[in-house]
């Protein structure tokens, strides 16, 4: 178990390497060095200026070089500095994941709680009326471009109705705060519930084939301990998976749905970093959320485990 | 009885030769049992019907797509604009029409590369195994956890005119749409290549297979010949469901001001400016988000009815 742990752990962080360099080297290609736009800013900026500033900052050396230098600065814990907002990156990004995170709770808790009992009783006759509602639902929820959807709701609970705001964070108090979440967590919730529906129904329906809920039933115990005991406890087990794999999807979700409502998180944060070509906070975000998205996967590895004591892990 | 009997019995009464049921036509039938898979079939071949007669749509309507009016802005419906004009005064409805031309081909171009890709990749790591074989799969698995929308974005970013590729070629207006699709399709191989590599390995072990082996048949001719032939169901389904997902992530980039760029217009970027009219014009910002929902719904009716065809052990049959 600790091995396993340690290997995946492992796994993770050579993938965080790898998608640094790419992700480095690339951004040495992005159009405008901070030194070019500053240019571009500052008439008064002379070449040899430029000249002095670019050596001052590294910009002079070999981009492996420049990459190196950032790799053990970030490795001491230095991630380096955000041009557009002029704090260390992490000092932008930390609180701002906290933001997404409870955008992102909040959305996936509601979209699990009305997905499971529709999911569940939709398997219960596949083929039925019921099914057949909840299936046209999520296929609906799957095909909803959610930038879309956030624009559907904002005329009609902010320019029609005029009950919510369109936007932003509010004033830092409870209430307005929890005011300006409404939209973005429906908007996000609709966005994710179309896929928790198909995969608890389709989980269901093959738990509810098994050959122990033939068992089950036959040895008369009552349909609602069938389907709550016995089915559902085993189509959990795929639901966890492919729900956490997820993950890095309902990231993307968030991030449009931040970008629409203003909602100060990470895929915001991230979006806002590469349209102000503030490289190196748009890639410390990047790894960030990459990590976030690593972590889900391995808790819900560890998740399987307990839900399924059959599997081992090597 | 059953009905092939009933059938053989028929044809010697009358003499006529019975249809054979031949796999192609059981597949034919298992589909159209799924009734929103061919309505959505019939909805996605008037789309892109439409979409592809465009100009002539354009000429009729005596419009030009192009065609900015400031005199003309956000008008209502009338007879010579169907669904009114644009914030720049261009006719809605035919920017429309050449904004579903793009879409559906970044859909379609994007959804076919990376299939391509995949089912090569997925083809050799299966039949070669080995550690071409586990490296390409643990990249495989990687890039899925990867976050696939923040990491687009910081990849639509990127400066093509420093990657050394001509410069009266990055000037064209159809750059953006090329480099959307190879965006797409870069990412996009990962699913194709583990269903590919799944079906290979349990289908390398079949009898008939080694008795291709047997005849001197070389890995080259096993894959293609062989092995693909049993193993493209899935691929099938599953390309079909990406189209939609990639027009939806198309769309997302273009609103975003990453994916395909103005003046060329697409589903997703003539939103972007919509949502500045939301207070005065409404529907401007309803009917480009609908076509992308309508297309992608259709896509996803049909890949499903497709699966109930291909497969019929899926989950959606009754019984």
């Amino acid at each position: 178990m600790l091995a396993y742990l340690l290997r995946r752990l492992a796994e993770s962080f050579i993938v965080l390497l790898v998608m640094s360099a790419v992700i480095y080297g690339l951004i040495g290609l992005m159009p405008g060095d901070p030194i070019d736009i500053m240019i571009s800013g500052d008439p008064n900026l002379t070449t040899e200026d430029a000249q002095r500033l670019k050596a001052l900052y590294g910009l002079d050396r070999p981009l492996y070089e420049r990459y190196l230098i950032w790799l053990g600065n970030a490795l001491q814990g230095d991630f380096g500095f955000s041009r557009i907002f002029g704090q260390p990156v992490l000092d932008v990004l930390v609180p701002r994941l906290g933001n997404t995170l409870l955008l992102m709770g909040l959305a996936f808790f509601l979209a699990f709680t009305l997905a499971l009992p529709a999911g569940v009783l939709a398997a219960r006759k596949p083929g039925g009326l019921l099914d057949g509602a909840v299936n046209l639902v999520a296929f609906a929820g799957i095909s909803l471009p959610p930038f879309w959807l956030a624009i559907l709701l904002i005329i009609l609970f902010s320019v029609t109705l005029g009950w919510l705001p369109a936007g932003g964070m509010g004033d830092g108090s409870f209430g307005s705060s929890a005011q300006h979440l409404i939209l973005p967590a429906l908007t996000l919730t609709l966005a994710s519930v179309g896929g928790h529906l198909r995969y608890l129904r389709a989980a269901m329906i093959e738990a509810l084939r098994q050959d122990y809920i033939r068992t089950a039933r036959a040895k008369g115990l009552d349909e609602v301990g069938v389907v709550t005991r016995h089915a559902l406890r085993n189509a959990m087990i795929p639901v966890v998976t492919i729900l956490a794999l997820d993950f890095g999807t309902l990231f993307g979700g968030a991030l449009i749905t931040e970008t629409m409502f203003g909602w100060l998180g990470m895929g915001k944060t991230i979006y806002d970093a590469v349209m102000g070509k503030d490289y190196n906070l748009a890639l410390v975000g990047l790894l960030l959320a990459t990590v976030t998205v690593l972590l889900a996967n391995l808790l819900a590895d560890l998740a399987y485990a307990w839900l399924d004591p059959r599997v081992s892990y090597r | 009885m059953t009905r092939e009997t009933t059938g053989q019995l028929a044809a010697d009464a009358t003499g006529a030769v019975a249809p054979a049921h031949s796999p192609g036509r059981i597949l034919l039938q298992r589909f159209l049992r799924h009734r929103l898979a061919v309505v959505s079939l019939f909805v996605l071949l008037v789309l892109a019907v439409a979409a592809l007669a465009a100009p002539w749509i354009e000429a009729a309507l005596g419009v030009d797509a192009e065609g900015v009016n400031l005199f003309n802005r956000m008008q209502p419906p009338s007879a010579e604009h169907p669904l009114g004009t644009d914030e720049l005064g261009r006719d809605l409805l035919v920017r429309l029409l050449y904004g579903g031309r793009v879409s559906l081909a970044v859909g379609l171009a994007a959804a076919l590369c990376a299939a391509v890709i995949g089912t090569t990749l997925g083809l050799i790591a299966g039949t070669l195994g080995g550690r071409f074989d586990s490296i390409l799969m643990r990249l495989a698995d990687s890039v899925i956890a990867l976050p696939l929308l923040p990491l687009l974005i910081v990849l639509a970013a990127v400066d093509l005119n420093k990657l050394g590729l001509p410069a009266d070629w990055l000037q064209g207006e159809s750059v953006s749409i090329y480099r959307i699709v190879f965006l797409i399709a870069l990412v996009g191989w990962t699913t194709t290549a583990r269903l590919v590599r799944g079906a290979t390995l349990s289908l390398r072990e079949r009898e008939y297979v080694r008795a291709a082996t047997a005849l001197g048949a070389g890995k080259g001719r096993l894959m293609w010949r062989h092995i693909l032939p049993n193993a493209i169901s899935p691929v099938i389904v599953a390309t079909t469901l990406s189209v939609g997902n990639v027009i939806l992530l198309e769309s997302v980039l273009s609103f975003l001001g990453l994916g395909i760029q103005p003046p060329t217009p697409s589903w997703g970027n003539m939103l972007t400016g919509a949502q500045e009219t939301i207070w005065s014009q409404p529907m401007l910002a309803v009917w480009p988000g609908l076509l992308i929902f309508i297309t992608v719904i259709a896509i996803n009716f049909l890949g499903d009815g497709l699966q109930d065809a291909l497969d019929p052990r899926s989950v959606n049959q009754r019984g």
